[in-house]
């Protein structure tokens, strides 16, 4: 059960709303797979795609999550939209609330974008990533991937290497998995680590090996560029070699630990490509259990807003 | 015509003088002060249970025209001043065209005067077109009245520049105000620190003001010109300020009611009318800064009254323009959160609201003494109410204090002993 109109971060989320996300999108997964039929409980209804920013993997997500249940999914290309002729983002929203349109999916460069557009409409806003604060819906998947694969979350250590310093999933991660129970280290170069980062209740390293040791789970993310004003470390072969994540480093996880990366990976850069393809990585399956999260997320949703 | 304010409780920091008292007014002056039989009065305001104080004065205001009158205008400007006491205002040249020359000036008087008798002391700006690469006509705005120089919205970055500045402003003996944050450090939408990291909005640091404040008192030491710091925010600016002021060194410092009344744990909902420049900062720095109030480190009490249009504040937290009014809500915010509280007596709060900005300005105000122009304010301190801005006289409303429960409401406002304002 899900207790507001919108899912705009995992910061103000609740462990018991957390957790039947989790187990609904179990049910779903079954869908994603073709192994179960489709659902009908979004019928009649409409969800918007409003990607300010490039996507593959979340945008095609929701999408698929949207069709699964039954529901008209539309994308507001934004390259060819209004927003080019410089309407506001609560003017677009109005707009598209005006035509009927419920659930309204947004990912966008400024934190805090989400909340503004949920303010603005009486459509659910999910945030599918706002700048560098949050992007809960990775973290939902993320932790459902852990979930079904270690069975519980507390007293997991949970290590989350590479570009934290600009990364709105290590952020949605960390406050689930801190509510949830889990032990949390970072790690990764000085200009992309924040010592503040301990307030949200995780441990803050640079020193790699022994921030993944004794790790259940590791997670490499990718590094920014796109995000980067330059010259937070010298060039990718320095980062690759002193911070990425290559077998050598890994075995110092423990014995079945799993690796995860929200994807799209930079190969070579924070993850070497003989871990990415090993049997180790369940970054494939994140993809997987994303659609399924998603139409879990989405059911949540429509149930309570049929509840209210 | 003789105006009687009778019974009520004059509080003037000029003569120390804290008594309940009758004020006579004619002509637009105090003729006397305390019982008068020989006196029949046309008009009596009964007073009774209020404060009567002299008019209050903001030194630092935009009152964004020419140029953005979407956003308020010097009409709207006043009758917010009028509403929330203040009697003079000094509004800040970062209007467009910016107010580098005396024609701008000008304009300014003239509509001023066209307004609800508000005394407005444009500010003149620092160099041309607030380019940061030349002085502006400074001598000629000075004739043409401005009462002091500012880049307000932005640094002087260039120190040698600054410094000429400071050196040619000195004969004229009208303030320099710097605005303190260093281009190169700042950036963000919100104070840098924990919260910052909480809420995930990129963070300006403390040291973007510091580093400024700390250049502009070593220039204030060497060339001898009357600095005047604005808006200061953290705690670290106290501590320089307080060194300075140690050694000496003359110089004057405002802070803000949103810096001694809120700090960032707030700005989780990414509510844009709580981002201004500079940012609220921790809840440290905001007892810092009660502080040095009680201490005199700051010695004035400004709005940085900043009113932007509904429109340009709801978009994205880092898109929206900085800034909050403050004109209608300053004496309530600073009346409960430092006389109620025992930090301030109520003569301090007036020094720093009315007595001290006209000293910093050297203008023949802020004191209710017979022969002074009947600037004055009456004040109801009992009132207790929500600040809700549907009722702001300003064009803007945005204000981060919506449901803020405050104490003291304007009753009464007078300028040159006519009522300009009247609850």
């Amino acid at each position: 059960m899900l207790h507001k109109k919108d899912l705009l971060g995992i910061r103000d989320l609740e462990v018991s709303e957390m957790m039947s996300i989790i187990e609904l999108a179990k049910d779903m997964k079954p869908i994603v797979l073709g192994s179960g039929s489709r659902l009908d409980l979004l019928k009649n209804k409409s969800i918007i795609t409003l990607f300010y920013e490039n996507s593959t993997r979340t945008r095609l997500a929701f999408t698929m999550a949207g069709m699964y249940l039954g529901a008209n999914v539309v994308d507001l290309g934004i390259a060819t939209s209004s927003v080019q002729k410089g309407e506001t983002l609560a003017d677009t929203g109005i707009t598209l609330d005006r035509m009927g349109i419920e659930y309204m999916i947004i990912r966008h460069s400024m934190s805090g974008a989400a909340h503004l557009l949920a303010k603005n409409v009486n459509a659910s806003v999910i945030n599918a990533g706002d700048g560098a604060n949050e992007h809960p819906t990775q973290a939902l998947l993320d932790l459902y991937t852990i979930y079904e694969k270690k069975g519980s979350f507390k007293g997991l250590h949970v290590t989350i290497v590479g570009d934290i310093a600009h990364s709105r999933v290590a952020r949605s991660d960390i406050f689930g998995l801190v509510k949830l129970g889990a032990h949390v280290t970072l790690a990764g170069p000085g200009t992309l680590t924040a010592k503040s980062m301990e307030m949200l209740g995780c441990e803050v390293t640079t020193d790699m090996k022994a921030a993944v040791k004794n790790a259940d789970v590791v997670m490499a993310l990718r590094i920014q560029l796109e995000r980067q004003k330059g010259g937070l470390f010298p060039n990718t072969r320095e980062y690759s070699q002193l911070y990425g994540l290559n077998e050598e480093t890994f075995a110092y996880a423990s014995k079945d630990a799993i690796l995860m990366h929200p994807a799209p990976v930079n190969r070579g850069v924070e993850l070497m490509p003989e871990l990415i393809d090993s049997c180790v990585s369940v970054i494939d399956e994140q993809v997987t259990n994303g659609v399924a999260v998603r139409m879990a997320i989405l059911s949540l949703l429509s149930e309570r807003r049929t509840r209210i | 015509m003789k105006l009687c304010i009778i019974g009520g409780l004059l509080i003037n920091p000029k003569t120390n003088i804290e008594e309940v008292t009758d004020i006579w007014i004619e002509d637009g002056k105090i003729i006397d002060i305390g019982e008068n039989n020989q006196c029949v009065a046309d008009q009596i305001i009964d007073a009774t249970g209020k404060w009567v104080v002299p008019g209050l004065i903001d030194i630092h205001v935009h009152l964004r025209e020419p140029g953005f009158e979407h956003k308020e205008d010097i009409k709207s400007g006043c009758a917010a001043a009028a509403k929330g006491g203040f009697t003079t205002i000094c509004c800040m040249p970062n209007t467009n065209p910016v107010i580098d020359n005396e024609c701008v000036v000008e304009y300014i008087h003239a509509m001023a005067a066209k307004a609800n008798g508000v005394h407005v002391l444009p500010v003149g700006a620092i160099t041309k077109g607030q380019d940061g690469e030349s002085l502006a006509n400074i001598g000629k705005m000075v004739e043409h009245g401005i009462c002091g120089i500012s880049e307000d919205g932005k640094s002087v970055m260039d120190a040698g520049l600054m410094k000429k500045a400071m050196q040619y402003v000195k004969p004229f003996n009208i303030p320099i105000f710097s605005h303190t944050e260093d281009h190169s450090l700042a950036g963000g939408s919100m104070n840098a620190g924990e919260n910052a990291q909480l809420f995930g909005i990129k963070g300006i640091g403390r040291e973007a003001e510091e580093v400024i404040v700390a250049r502009d008192i070593i220039l204030a030491k060497y060339t001898g010109a009357k600095l005047h710091l604005a808006h200061m925010s953290t705690k670290g600016s106290i501590d320089l300020i307080r060194t300075a002021k140690m050694q000496g060194i003359e110089i004057t410092a405002e802070t803000a009611p949103h810096y001694f009344t809120l700090d960032d744990s707030i700005l989780g909902d990414y509510d844009t009318n709580k981002k201004m420049n500079p940012p609220l900062r921790t809840k440290e720095d905001v007892e810092a800064m009660k502080m040095a109030l009680k201490e005199g480190i700051i010695d004035v009490i400004a709005t940085d009254h900043a009113p932007h249009h509904y429109d340009e504040k709801n978009v994205e937290f880092d898109k929206a323009p900085f800034g909050i009014v403050g004109l209608e809500t300053s004496f309530a915010l600073s009346y409960t959160h430092l006389v109620k509280t025992n930090i301030l007596t109520a003569l301090e709060l007036i020094d720093k609201m009315s007595a001290k900005p006209a000293k910093i300005l050297g203008i023949d105000k802020g004191s209710i003494e017979v022969g002074k122009a009947a600037d004055i304010t009456i004040i109801d301190i009992e009132r207790v109410y929500n600040i809700d801005p549907a009722t702001f006289v300003s064009k803007g409303k945005n204000t981060p204090f919506t449901g803020m429960t405050v104490y003291g409401e304007i009753s009464y406002t007078l300028v040159n002993g006519n009522i300009i304002y009247q609850k």
